[in-house]
């Protein structure tokens, strides 16, 4: 069941470069990634791509096939005919590092900019509880493989290398929505979310969470909700009043 | 270029890895104050811990009341068939509880019990319910927190940054001789070299499954820490010992290997031949007859009432269930594709598989067209975890080496002859924790009179690591990296695998030498800019060691016992169960095999064996 795939691969570094052809036996059943390797493995041993488990449980071997933002473990070949050329492109959203490799640090930086977890007093018994339910919703965003192809499709970062600075994607919101729905956590990062990491810049275009191979609703779950709880806390009269007269949230900013 | 243009820094402990171990062991080295880096072959958050799956084994006792660490110990011990260190499993056992609590501080979020506390599973070889997890992907939430922690203390990290060799204090005497000074790597990205300064080093480079052609490991997997110790001078024992995980996906090509957790069984699935028979009844081990359900309504019973009924044979040990599905298909009852048929769509409504499987549901859809609340998954043994590493003192996770310090897959003794599953990621998180604040103590304690990196050292790693460039630019080298890699992953598989024997393991040690022979004219193409053939070429050294450790150990142990079968031994012996194999090596770099007696466990703790 073996035949020749047609494979056009992103070759160059930051200088510039070009998609190179190949010529690659594969087999039923196998993904892209099984070809990149084995053209890695018999035609271009310095080729470069990042990879980890191959399934899909890393978020490693992110790029574009066909244009398309996917993990690279995950695209089967038989989604594709036999005779269809396959294109493989480095994610567009971040530097090329080499080939398929790009420079990600944006993400990494993001991170760091984030306020961490701060759990308020355990129960009298030195425990602590939390309901199904409540850590469920929570769970669904720490599902995120940090394959960072949301951030890679948004247009608000996709082709504005000036946005960067002020917006930190659809991956970090789904960080602080998670903070903000932790049945545990005492911060309050809306004013955060909305001002330093640019929440207001999404308009719910919904690309990220098409993206996504968790599965994650983004955008319904994570982004929606912050935005609606940002707007509570701008517009809520009372909240406006509470602030004016001098009576504090009982969440502080960090 | 002079040594000392290269890159540059100190710190007071560097911790090889960012998995489980390596994030534990810095966030503790931090916190006891040490000015404390991470070095990682990949980007942070994507290491091999982000693959496990089931949860983490503590007795907290959360489900059932009657566990504690005195029953997780027992349990552990057992299950490594008693050549554990009594005294790594006996601190595991006590302080695996703390560890996974210390995770809810720090945001993670495990599945609860009705009460709100954090929920408990049953797994194999474990009395009672009792590994935290989330759905089935565990590995990432704890991954995920660990990262999210260190991030938040600002620890510095090295990502995608290879340690390819150790430095020593090269000063004679004093005392000094033969201590870490510091570490020697390149960035992957650039090619270029770096060099720390450090008085200690933590190992927590994983294990070595790359070197196996059917493996649930990643290309990580390559045994760097192992080989990186015993150039270094420290001893690694029990390296005869591999775990081939019962469970991986056998089709289709592109997963073959990839893990399917036990957790499946744990929430009642169970394991078939082609005939349609629940096989692992006929595999219940004398040692394991009293504890074991040897009817199928005992078996389904224990699931809800585990005080009346005893555990079903499918929850045996990794080893013994792996042996029984390589049994039954060689025997010619296997599945179409070359494994068995693992069923809990008969067995368990499709809400509940969704809902406690996720990852597992997700994977056979999207990977193998497979629905498996619907129909049976194809699983078969796949080369999954190395019991056997540095040997370090219990205490401490010291080697034998002043400062070098090993945690996780990287060290051995904990699991003696064969892992309990959820024992891992508890095990990281204990002895990572151990190791990183031993050796921010030692830094501090010999603080004033830190050994020095020697220059000579430097300039011979650097030279040691273009090697295949020059040996490519002088043509003398025409070795393909790629083909090396996959000629010893086939001879591992085919003559070092779950069953040996004499014959195969004397055939493996003349396929090693001439493997080696060739690795010594490694060519590569391209520049050193992100190249993976040039970082291949330079793992593939300690691939080779690592093999050889584990072909030498298997030959020498006449006889099985947990993760080492031999086909011409076949039963457990009692004298070579007070026997650990310790393996060092030469001036010339040879390996040296000896044997060395089994710490005895202490009469104290005796009694918890005598029952049944």
């Amino acid at each position: 069941m073996a035949y020749e795939l047609s494979m056009r691969i992103w070759r160059g570094d930051r200088d510039g470069g070009d998609l190179t052809d190949y010529s690659v036996e594969v087999e039923e059943g196998e993904v892209v990634l099984d070809a990149i390797h084995r053209v890695q493995a018999t035609q271009a041993g310095d080729m470069a791509v990042r990879w980890n488990c191959k399934a899909g449980k890393c978020g490693s071997c992110s790029a574009e096939v066909n244009g398309r933002p996917r993990l690279m473990c995950m695209t089967r070949l038989s989604d594709f005919e036999p005779t269809e050329t396959i294109t493989v492109t480095p994610m567009r959203a971040f530097p090329v590092v080499r080939d398929l490799v790009t420079d990600v640090s944006y993400n990494y930086e993001k991170a760091r900019e984030l306020p961490s977890f701060a759990p308020g007093p355990p129960d009298a018994d030195g425990k602590r509880r939390m309901m199904q339910p409540d850590v469920e919703r929570g769970q669904e965003f720490r599902k995120c493989i940090e394959c960072f192809l949301c951030q890679d499709t948004c247009h608000v970062v996709r082709d504005h290398d000036e946005n960067k600075p002020a917006f930190a994607g659809p991956r970090f919101f789904l960080r602080f929505a998670e903070l903000d729905m932790h049945p545990l956590d005492t911060h309050d990062r809306r004013s955060l979310a909305q001002g330093a990491a640019g929440l207001g810049m999404c308009n719910i275009t919904k690309c990220c969470t098409e993206v996504c191979p968790e599965g994650i609703h983004i955008t319904d779950n994570a982004i929606i909700p912050m935005k609606e709880r940002v707007a509570d806390r701008k517009y809520d009269p009372l909240v406006w009043l509470g602030n004016k007269i001098g009576r504090r949230d009982t969440r502080t900013e960090p | 270029m002079s040594t000392s243009d290269y890159e540059r820094h100190a710190y007071d402990v560097v911790v090889i890895g960012a998995g489980g171990a390596g994030l534990r062991a810095a966030i503790a080295a931090n916190d006891a104050g040490a000015r404390t880096a991470i070095v990682c072959k990949s980007l942070l958050g994507k290491a091999h811990t982000v693959m496990a799956e089931g949860g983490i084994a503590a007795a907290m006792g959360n489900v059932w009341s009657d566990d504690g660490w005195q029953v997780h110990f027992r349990d552990t011990m057992r299950g490594g068939k008693m050549l554990n260190n009594w005294r790594m499993a006996q601190l595991h056992a006590q302080e695996a509880p703390g560890r996974v609590l210390e995770l809810e501080e720090w945001g993670a979020l495990f599945d609860r019990t009705p009460e709100g506390l954090i929920s408990q599973r049953d797994f194999g070889g474990h009395r009672f319910a009792r590994l935290a997890h989330v759905g089935d992907r565990t590995g990432l939430e704890m991954i995920r927190t660990l990262q999210q922690h260190a991030v938040a203390l600002g620890i510095d990290v090295f990502m995608e940054c290879t340690i390819t060799d150790l430095l020593k204090d090269a000063r004679a005497g004093d005392g000094a001789d033969g201590a870490i000074s510091g570490a020697f790597g390149y960035w992957r990205e650039s090619g270029r070299f770096i060099v720390f300064e450090s008085p200690t080093v933590v190992l927590a480079t994983g294990g070595i499954g790359k070197s196996y052609q059917v493996t649930s490991n990643s290309w990580e997997y390559t045994g760097d820490g192992h080989a990186l110790a015993l150039r270094a001078g420290a001893s690694l024992i029990n390296m005869e010992f591999v775990q081939f995980h019962p469970t991986g996906m056998v089709w289709p090509p592109s997963v073959k290997g990839i893990l399917v957790t036990e957790s499946v069984r744990g929430d009642g699935g169970v394991l078939r031949n082609s005939e349609g028979t629940r096989f692992m009844f006929d595999y219940i081990p004398e040692y394991f007859k009293a504890e074991t359900a040897d009817s199928e309504a005992e078996a389904d019973r224990w699931y809800t009432d585990k005080s009346n009924n005893r555990r079903p044979p499918e929850l045996l040990p990794r080893d013994e269930v792996a042996r029984a599905i390589n049994s039954e298909i060689k025997a010619g009852r296997g599945s179409p594709h070359g494994g068995v048929f693992l069923d809990i769509a008969s067995r368990r409504d499709a809400a509940y598989v969704r809902k406690r499987l996720p990852s597992m549901y997700h994977q056979f859809k999207e990977l193998a067209d497979v629905d498996i609340t619907a129909e049976a998954m194809e699983v078969g043994p796949t080369c999954h975890y190395v019991m056997g590493g540095v040997e370090v003192d219990a205490e401490s996770a010291a080697s034998i080496v002043p400062g070098l310090y090993a945690a996780g897959e990287v060290a051995g003794g904990m699991h003696g002859s064969n892992r309990l599953g959820g024992n891992s990621l508890s095990d990281l998180l204990v002895f990572g924790r151990r190791a990183g604040l031993n050796a921010a103590y030692h830094a501090q304690r010999i603080e004033g009179q830190r050994p020095a990196v020697d220059d000579d050292a430097v300039r011979v790693a650097a030279d040691h690591a273009v090697a295949p460039f020059t040996e490519a630019a002088a043509d003398r080298g025409d070795e393909n990296p790629y083909t090396l890699q996959r000629e010893l992953q086939d001879s591992m598989q085919e003559l070092v695998g779950i069953i040996r024997t004499d014959e195969e393991l004397s055939q493996a040690q003349k396929r090693l030498d001439e493997l080696e022979r060739r690795g010594q004219h490694l060519a590569v193409e391209g520049h050193r800019q992100y190249n993976p053939g040039w970082h291949l070429a330079l793992d593939l050294p300690n691939m080779l060691l690592v093999s050889r450790c584990i072909a030498v150990a298997a030959r020498e142990r006449t006889e099985s016992r947990g993760g080492h079968t031999r086909e011409d031994f076949p039963a457990t012996d009692d004298h070579w169960g007070t026997i650990n194999l310790a393996l060092t090596l030469d001036d010339q770099g040879n390996v040296v095999l000896n044997r060395q007696p089994l710490p005895q466990l202490p009469e104290d703790l005796q009694p918890l064996f005598d029952k049944g």
